[in-house]
């Protein structure tokens, strides 16, 4: 036994970190802004903490006002969940200088891979396969690469200040607007990379200890996005063969050696289907549990959240490659508050009525919110994630989508029934998707989701 | 002559996040005015057409209701 963890984090994610820490009989403390006294992750965890007013800056994403609930509460460790304080280098080293343990890699990992531009070189010089792309001299570089090209902020996540540019004489133009987005943010430098059309989008995750094991728990397909955020992803990817994923998990472990990375972490790869080794370039790695994480824990049958405590704890990882399993398949769904039929626009709001499908041996769900909360303008959109394990992809889906008809909510809008119309869908069926997929059909899966809520 | 200013609301609760023009900048159609924020999303109000940027009704950081007017614009 060991902890007390003090979970830097709100919402699912929060909730589903205090599951692991009382199995493990790890104490664990909530922490909660001023809006979110109430909520469901507060009550997760056996304690909880203020940590200060609504808007993000002031509590969620205050170094110094979670550093300060850590030290009131007696936390010996800290787990940053994902997205606010996550990936922030300089949140480790403060928990460090307290005395506390960050659950996540060492600071120089996480500064390593946090820029688009750097983490690209060093990506190159530990042997993984980058696309053609360019930081500087760009009009030249598009010229050598070759179009089409995608533009990127350097700086930015989420997709900000990505564009696509098909012709030569559209790159001026299409660098400016850019540039001026990507300022906006904070940070006007601008990359390019080749595009690749048709794009699929698998990622690998890894666990580190901190004794020198590096092993890859498999790969995730996160091909189904809208805004470039994910909204389905499964485990394995269709199309993957043992061959390709065991190069694929060597990359990605490559990569986790080079940059001294312990602790679970996802090497993010773009793919042409069909996939072949020669098509899989590296994009980015992300240094922290990943949202769609549960997919790889239903398949691999492991905790990550229990991992990454015992990483952090000084374990060594006790089982080798050859002993992560890979059983059946899994399929989760991220259920948001947002309006598939408004171009996805976000849900603000009381929940008046929100009801989840039940739980069972092969249906997870880990719910962040529940009736009676409020959604305010302040945080994301992610209520939850429903996840479905089966023996085959066809099972998994199926199931999955069962489920995902069970939801409801009443007081702001949910994508439930556009995902399970998007679930399926020929194209998902068959797996003939693309990272284009689910904005290029979502008036057609708007369509068919309310002739079946009409049914 | 000039035709009397309409009124941009925003389509969302949301905080504003960044105002990008100030009274009597001329804006493109499509150009944003400003940018509101909900729930992690930039959400930009853009010009209708392109026009004059009469009046910014709202400040960075404030908090703004569904439907209520951030901006007047003329054309």
């Amino acid at each position: 036994m060991s902890g007390p963890v003090l979970i830097a984090n709100r919402g699912e994610i929060a909730a589903r970190i205090a599951r692991s820490c009382r199995r493990m009989g790890w104490p664990s403390i909530a922490v909660f802004s001023d809006a979110d006294a109430t909520a469901l992750h507060v009550g997760a965890a056996d304690r909880a903490e203020p940590v200060g007013a609504a808007p993000p800056r002031e509590s969620y994403l205050s170094i110094p006002a979670l550093i300060a609930a850590a030290e009131r509460s007696g936390a010996r460790y800290v787990h940053p969940g994902y997205g606010f304080l996550s990936e922030n280098a300089e949140f480790a080293e403060a928990c460090a200088r307290a005395g506390l343990i960050f659950v996540g890699p060492p600071p120089s990992a996480i500064r390593a891979m946090g820029g688009k531009a750097e983490a690209r070189r060093i990506a190159e010089a530990a042997g993984l396969p980058c696309l053609p792309g360019a930081d500087d001299a760009l009009e030249e570089a598009a010229a050598r690469i070759g179009f089409p090209v995608m533009v990127k902020a350097v700086g930015g996540g989420g997709g900000r200040g990505m564009r696509r540019v098909g012709r030569a004489e559209d790159l001026q133009g299409a660098l400016d607007a850019a540039r001026r987005e990507a300022a906006i943010f904070g940070d006007d430098r601008l990359m390019l990379e080749k595009l690749v059309e048709k794009a699929r989008h698998i990622e690998v995750q890894i666990l580190a200890d901190a004794h020198g094991n590096v092993l890859y728990l498999h790969e995730r397909d996160c091909t189904l996005q809208r805004r470039h955020q994910k909204l389905i992803e499964e485990c394995p990817a269709p199309g993957m063969d043992a061959a390709l994923r065991a190069e694929l998990g060597r990359r990605a472990c490559d990569l986790a050696r080079a940059v001294g990375y312990v602790g679970a972490g996802t090497v993010e790869f773009i793919a042409e289907a069909p996939l072949q080794a020669d098509r899989i370039w590296f994009m980015e790695m992300n240094t922290r549990l990943q949202v769609e994480h549960p997919v790889t824990e239903m398949v691999t049958g492991l905790d990550l959240v229990e991992w990454q405590l015992r990483i952090a704890a000084g374990e060594a990882l006790p089982f080798a490659q050859a002993d992560i399993t890979l059983d059946g398949h899994a399929v989760e769904a991220r259920i948001c508050a947002e309006d598939p039929a408004r171009q996805f626009l976000p849900s603000p709001g009381r929940i008046t009525a929100l009801r989840w499908p039940e739980a069972g041996p092969d249906l997870r769900v880990d719910a962040g919110f529940g009736t009676g909360d409020l959604l305010t303008p302040h945080y994301d959109s992610l209520l939850g994630k429903i996840i479905a394990h089966g023996a085959t992809r066809e099972v998994a889906l199926g199931r999955l989508a069962l489920a995902l008809d069970q939801c409801a909510a009443e007081g702001v809008r949910i994508n439930a029934a556009f995902l399970a119309a998007a679930l399926r869908s020929p194209e998902m069926r068959a797996a003939e998707i693309n990272t284009g997929f689910l904005e290029a059909a979502r008036k057609r899966l708007v369509e068919a989701s309310m002739k079946e809520q009409a049914a | 002559m000039a035709e009397s200013p309409i009124t941009i609301r925003a389509e969302i609760g949301a905080s504003v996040w960044k105002i990008l023009a100030t009274p009597g900048a001329a804006v493109g159609e499509e150009e944003p005015i400003l940018i509101l924020e909900s729930m992690k999303m930039e959400i930009p109000v853009v010009a209708p057409h392109d026009g004059v940027v009469v009046e910014i009704l709202v400040a960075e950081g404030q908090q703004v209701e569904e439907g209520q007017a951030v901006a007047t614009f003329r054309r």
